[in-house]
C-alpha cells in the first residue's frame, strides 16, 4: 500500500470529505511526526509503536569498492519500535 | 493550589530548556498532538480529527497484518518480515529456549526523513 492508496481508503470510509482534505490529514500526521523527530522528540502511539531518534557516533568507515578509509560524521537516525498490540496482531490473526 | 503553581513553573523551565538544548529535554508526543496537527490543518472538529488519526493508523495496521508493505513517500516504509524458528537463551538463567517462527514489522526511514532529522535539506535526495 502506498500513500495515495491509504488516502483513497480513508476517503472511501469518509464520503463527506474531499480527497484533498484526506491527503492533507495524512500529510499533517506525517509532517508532525517528522518535525517532532527533528526536534529530538519522541512520538508514542499506543498499540502501534513509537518513533524516536538515536544518535550514532562518528566512525571510520570504508568505501566497500576501494577499501579506502572515510570518516563518517556523527549523525542521528530515526528509530521505530513496534508496539505490543501491533506485534501481537501480526502473529494472531494470521488468516491470510 | 500548590499543584497548579508547580505545573506552571515546570512549563516555564521546559520552555527555557527547549530553547537551549532540545535533545536534552525531549518531549513525547502522543495521539493528542497528532490530532491537534490535523485539527489545525483541516477545518474539522477535534473529535473528528481524533477519529481520522485513528483511522489512518488502523488502515496502516490492517495492511501490515495482511502482510502488505506500507510505503509512505518522503516518510518511510513499514515492512513485515517473517522470521524462522531459532534458538534463544533466557538471559537470566542461560537456559536455551526455542523462539517460534513469527512475523515482525520494521520501519525503513526515507532519505528525506533521515535528512530532516540531521537538519539537512532534501535537495537532490531521492526517497
Amino acid at each position: 500500500m502506498i500513500k495515495s492508496e491509504l488516502v483513497q481508503r480513508i476517503a472511501d470510509r469518509n464520503p463527506h470529505l474531499y480527497l484533498r482534505d484526506v491527503e492533507n490529514i495524512v500529510n499533517a500526521i506525517l509532517t508532525e511526526i517528522t518535525n517532532a523527530l527533528s526536534r529530538g522528540d519522541r512520538v508514542e502511539l499506543r498499540g502501534f509503536g513509537a518513533f524516536s531518534v538515536k544518535r550514532r557516533d562518528a566512525r571510520v568507515g570504508r568505501n566497500p569498492r576501494t577499501g579506502a578509509h572515510v570518516s563518517v560524521e556523527e549523525k542521528s537516525v530515526p528509530f521505530f519500535k513496534t508496539g505490543k498490540e501491533m506485534r501481537e496482531r501480526l502473529n494472531d490473526d494470521r488468516g491470510t | 493550589m500548590a499543584s497548579t503553581n508547580s505545573a506552571s513553573a515546570l512549563r516555564i523551565i521546559e520552555g527555557e530548556a527547549l530553547a537551549t538544548s532540545s535533545a536534552a529535554n525531549a518531549r513525547t508526543l502522543t495521539r493528542a498532538d497528532l490530532t491537534d496537527a490535523v485539527y489545525r490543518r483541516v477545518g474539522l472538529s477535534r473529535s473528528e480529527s481524533a477519529a481520522l488519526v485513528e483511522s489512518v493508523l488502523d488502515e496502516i495496521c490492517d495492511a501490515l497484518v495482511r502482510g502488505e508493505t506500507v510505503k509512505l513517500s518522503s516518510f518511510g516504509s513499514f515492512v513485515v518480515r517473517s522470521k524462522g524458528e531459532r534458538i534463544g537463551r533466557n538471559p537470566k538463567t542461560g537456559v536455551e529456549v526455542p523462539i517460534t517462527p513469527r512475523r515482525v514489522m520494521v520501519f525503513k526511514p526515507s532519505n528525506t526523513l533521515k535528512a530532516a532529522i540531521n537538519g539537512e535539506s532534501t535537495n537532490g535526495i531521492d526517497d
